[in-house]
């Protein structure tokens, strides 16, 4: 009788004693298998991307409402609260029966996941806008839609960004655990020979380093989208 | 606007200088929930091209009446006429793109640069980029800035004084018919605010804007008003007059009391040392006999006599003394002597009197030539002439 695999895969002969076979950290086997690697890490930046870029999407138009309609706020981050409480590996297997294994399934839990930074850090920002700029850009005026646009969003651009720097080192990591739900990414790779510290290691650091390069582009493009932050200080 | 008035500009692009007339007909407001009114039955009208001075203790509804004009709060009651037609007749955007708006707080966008500041509602009013530019380096000239180093800084790095010029600045830009002004000098020290207040009030004698400006200080409304609305408690007019009337008759023991016991020196604030009735001293040159000095002296106003030079400039004033030889001779520059302008204001003068513990000074023209004498005795006949009761002062208020 052949033994049932339920996760760990046995892939080496541990009779003979090289590095790989003791499960070592092992450079040369490293150089030979990064090429293995890349296909999982496009699956966990299209995850994170996706993710998040839904996630935003909605936070900003349900911070939209809010604004317009002052009420909404606080069900709406009673809501996304709840939701976050949910341990991912449970969302993921009672999302299953509905929307079965693969991206949907780990997109949707990611995307909540998202939803209660984001939507909290754009209310605060357009919170934090000082009352007498709104007060001059109304009398001097500005619609509405062109207070928003103009005067309210580049105002509350800090916040913003920073929510979308915590919403993507977050959701980096629990993308490593979309694979429960058939969605692939760094987390298959990992799990595929958890024993392995040369696996380990290598898609571990690919998800730190993945983490480290997004934040640093949300970083540049908060420099980008803020000119008088800089010139005010220097 | 509506065809009421016959001759009323295109509400979109008044020509430059345009003025409109204001007027506030049975005003009243009243906050849903609220018991009482915030304004009550208020009327008045401001002439094209004055500042009316909205004033009165905190409470008492005079930044809520401004911001009736332009809609930022709605009428309860009553009308509000901009040059003839009812601001209800505009939409609330559109009317406040033709009316300038400052407040004290200022409100630059910190996120945009100078000239983007001011050009908020030029680009609001869709103008061509060149005359929007052209508009933003005459404004910046015209509050006293460089264009070339002020245009592309961010509001973090003005000092507190060029932010209120540029708040100034950008309500201006839209070359509004009507500008209103809640405190705008109010977050200034008293010293910079002078100097604002000067500069603005010089701005607006070539501007000549219609100016509806807030402020709780009443020594403020005196000096911008060309007319003074004294609003109490609960916003009900208490008085609408000159700076003038409301210092000497004011209405109502309200107004007395807001106005301050120290009017009469107030209403000195808006004299002219050239207003009052100067004394005539009697001149003596060096040479003259002392004699001839001695007897000018006598039909003089003025107990000494004041030396000149041979243009008539005040030089001395000429004490017993001085007086004790044949003719008069050489006298150094002695420190008691105090001139004043004419076009000084009269509190001015009198503070230098006072500050150099001298009871006369010599009032000279433009050109340094004596042209009278200025005494503490000839300011105090101005005031009993001109109605202030100095006699009874309440004794509580020293302000």
């Amino acid at each position: 009788m052949r033994p049932l695999v339920l996760a760990v895969v046995q892939l080496h002969d541990r009779t003979r004693n090289t590095c790989v076979n003791q499960n070592g950290f092992c450079p040369k086997w490293i150089s030979d298998h990064i090429g293995d690697y890349l296909s999982p890490l496009w699956r966990h930046v299209e995850l994170v991307v996706l993710s998040v870029a839904i996630g935003f999407a909605l936070a900003f138009g349900l911070a939209l409402l809010a604004r317009r309609w002052q009420w909404l706020g606080a069900p709406i981050s009673a809501v996304s609260g709840v939701l976050y409480t949910i341990p991912s590996l449970a969302a993921f297997f009672l999302l299953l029966p509905l929307t079965g294994f693969g991206l949907v399934t780990a997109v949707i839990v990611l995307v909540s996941y998202t939803l209660l930074i984001l939507f909290r850090n754009i209310t605060v920002g357009l919170q934090n806008v000082p009352g007498e700029v709104l007060d001059a850009a109304r009398g001097m005026g500005l619609t509405s839609r062109e207070l928003l646009w103009r005067v309210e969003l580049p105002l509350a651009m800090p916040e913003i960004i920073a929510g979308l720097r915590i919403a993507t080192t977050t959701t980096v990591g629990l993308a490593a655990l979309a694979f429960f739900a058939g969605a692939g990414g760094l987390g298959e790779k990992i799990n595929a020979d958890i024993t392995f510290k040369s696996n380990v290691v290598v898609a571990g650091l690919l998800c730190v380093l993945l983490a480290a390069v997004l934040d640093l582009m949300l970083v540049g493009l908060q420099r980008l989208a803020m000119p008088w932050r800089r010139a005010a200080r220097a | 606007m509506t065809d009421q008035t016959p001759p009323t500009p295109a509400p979109t692009s008044p020509p430059a200088g345009q003025a409109a007339t204001l007027e506030f007909q049975h005003v009243s407001k009243q906050y849903p929930g609220a018991a009482t009114r915030a304004i009550e039955d208020l009327s008045f009208e401001v002439g094209a091209g004055q500042i009316c001075v909205l004033v009165g203790p905190s409470g008492c509804g005079k930044t809520t009446a401004m911001r009736l004009v332009n809609r930022m709060i709605e009428l309860s009651g009553g009308d509000i006429l901009l040059d003839g037609a009812s601001i209800r007749d505009h939409d609330p955007a559109g009317l406040r793109r033709e009316i300038g708006y400052a407040i004290q707080q200022i409100g630059l966008f910190p996120h945009r640069t100078v000239a983007q500041n001011i050009a908020t509602v030029p680009r609001l009013l869709g103008w061509p980029k060149a005359r929007i530019s052209a508009r933003v380096d005459e404004l910046i000239e015209l509050i006293g800035l460089d264009p070339a180093q002020t245009r592309d800084r961010f509001p973090g790095q003005l000092s507190g004084g060029q932010r209120q010029r540029i708040g100034v600045a950008r309500a201006l830009a839209g070359d509004p018919l009507l500008m209103l002004m809640d405190e705008p000098f109010g977050a200034i020290d008293p010293i910079n605010r002078e100097r604002l207040q000067n500069e603005f009030l010089r701005l607006q004698a070539e501007l000549r804007k219609t100016i509806v400006f807030v402020t709780h200080d009443i020594d403020e409304a005196i000096k911008m008003g060309d007319r003074i609305a004294v609003l109490r408690p609960g916003g009900v007019l208490a008085q609408y007059a000159t700076p003038a009337e409301l210092l000497m008759a004011p209405a109502d023991e309200f107004v007395e009391d807001f106005v301050g016991a120290d009017r009469a020196l107030k209403r000195l604030a808006l004299t002219h040392v050239r207003d009052v009735d100067l004394w005539t001293p009697a001149l003596a040159r060096s040479g003259d006999a002392t004699a001839e000095v001695r007897a000018r002296l006598a039909g003089s106003d003025v107990p000494v006599a004041l030396l000149v030079d041979a243009d008539g400039r005040p030089q001395a004033w000429l004490e017993e003394h001085d007086l004790r030889g044949p003719v008069v001779g050489e006298v150094s520059g002695r420190h008691s002597l105090v001139t004043v302008e004419r076009d000084d204001i009269l509190r001015d003068a009198l503070s230098d009197l006072l500050a150099r513990g001298v009871y006369y000074g010599a009032v000279v023209d433009r050109r340094g030539t004596s042209c009278g004498a200025l005494s503490i005795e000839v300011i105090s006949d101005y005031l009993v002439e001109h109605g202030a009761e100095t006699e009874h002062p309440p004794p509580e208020r020293i302000t």
